[in-house]
């Protein structure tokens, strides 16, 4: 471990504003680029669930 | 060495059935490596002497350059075989792979920037290095763009195909740009012929993070992949049969 607190390693030495920026702003775009093909695919299988509904109602 | 796979990336209902067999695997293999690089590189890795610790940032920001770099690349690759052997499953994976290598160019460029204020005193600066990654940003753009504005599908598949393949001259400016021009931005941190420069317990959690960012690239492509392949075979009898037994499994 190369630190010795909680606070020291929130800190990053002088380092903690840009280094926690980085680390969250390619997180939550990684977390981004996960979840949009998942809810896309969701949206794409209910849109066809209603299609399907809808013929065979017909 | 034989061929059969590469014939059998032309059949949409064979890639879309060995791809959902993949996607499990890269998804945990790129959680566990992320999980393990981000612990090792933020809490383990000792500080660097000069920089202290925002060279930290590093481990982010080399994977996504690397990624960034590669997927284009592989959009070259794809454009190659889309043009020459008629697959259509080369421009799914263009259209698919093009967003997720500019959002790892946005990755690689903001963290830069953040990294540049403590280390170089700016945020951005024209340099040869983080101009020609600029020039790669709106490489992707126009690929994505490309793809979307021509309606005739083949049309565009060519349009971005032959966009991927110029653009890719930008790839070695990139590579080299650090040792042809004078830039402030440090040369390469990994050499396949050299041992790299930093110790062990700094270019491990590095070498982590970059495998991790290739599975997870691996999962969210793949992902990307079998939507628009199903979307693409709606008329076909197995994407019909695979949409319905999806919506019966309930979604």
């Amino acid at each position: 471990m190369s630190f010795n607190s909680v606070g020291e390693f929130l800190a990053m030495g002088t380092h903690g504003a840009y280094v926690w920026s980085s680390y969250g702003i390619s997180l939550a775009v990684l977390a981004l680029n996960a979840l949009l093909p998942i809810l896309a695919r969701r949206r794409y299988l209910q849109d066809e669930a209603r299609r399907l509904r809808r013929e065979e109602s017909q | 060495m034989n061929w059969t796979w590469f014939h059998k990336l032309g059949s949409p209902k064979w890639f879309y059935e060995i791809s959902g067999r993949w996607v499990p695997w890269l998804a945990v293999a790129a959680a566990l490596l992320l999980a393990i690089g981000l612990v090792w590189g933020l809490a383990f890795a000792p500080p660097d002497y000069q920089q202290g610790n925002s060279f930290r940032i590093i481990y982010i920001h080399v994977p996504a350059a690397f990624l960034a770099q590669s997927i284009y690349v592989m959009l070259a690759v794809a454009g190659i075989v889309g043009l020459v052997w008629k697959m259509k499953l080369a421009d799914v994976a263009v259209q698919q792979a093009a967003p997720i290598g500019a959002w790892m160019t946005v990755i690689a460029l903001l963290t830069g920037a953040i990294w540049g204020k403590p280390t170089w005193g700016a945020f951005w600066v024209w340099d040869a290095r983080l101009t020609s990654m600029l020039i790669l940003l709106f490489l992707y753009f126009g690929v994505i763009a490309l793809g979307q504005a021509i309606s005739n599908r083949d049309s565009a598949a060519k349009a971005c195909a032959v966009l991927a393949i110029v653009g890719v001259v930008n790839i070695p400016i990139i590579k080299y740009s650090v040792e042809w021009w004078n830039t402030l931005h440090q040369p390469a941190t990994f050499s396949v012929v050299e041992k790299p420069a930093m110790p062990f317990e700094m270019w491990m959690p590095l070498l982590i993070m970059v495998l991790a960012f290739y599975c997870f690239f691996g999962a969210v492509l793949l992902l990307r992949m079998r939507l628009e392949v199903l979307k693409r075979e709606e008329r076909s009898s197995w994407a019909k049969a695979e949409v319905r037994a999806q919506v019966e499994r309930g979604v």
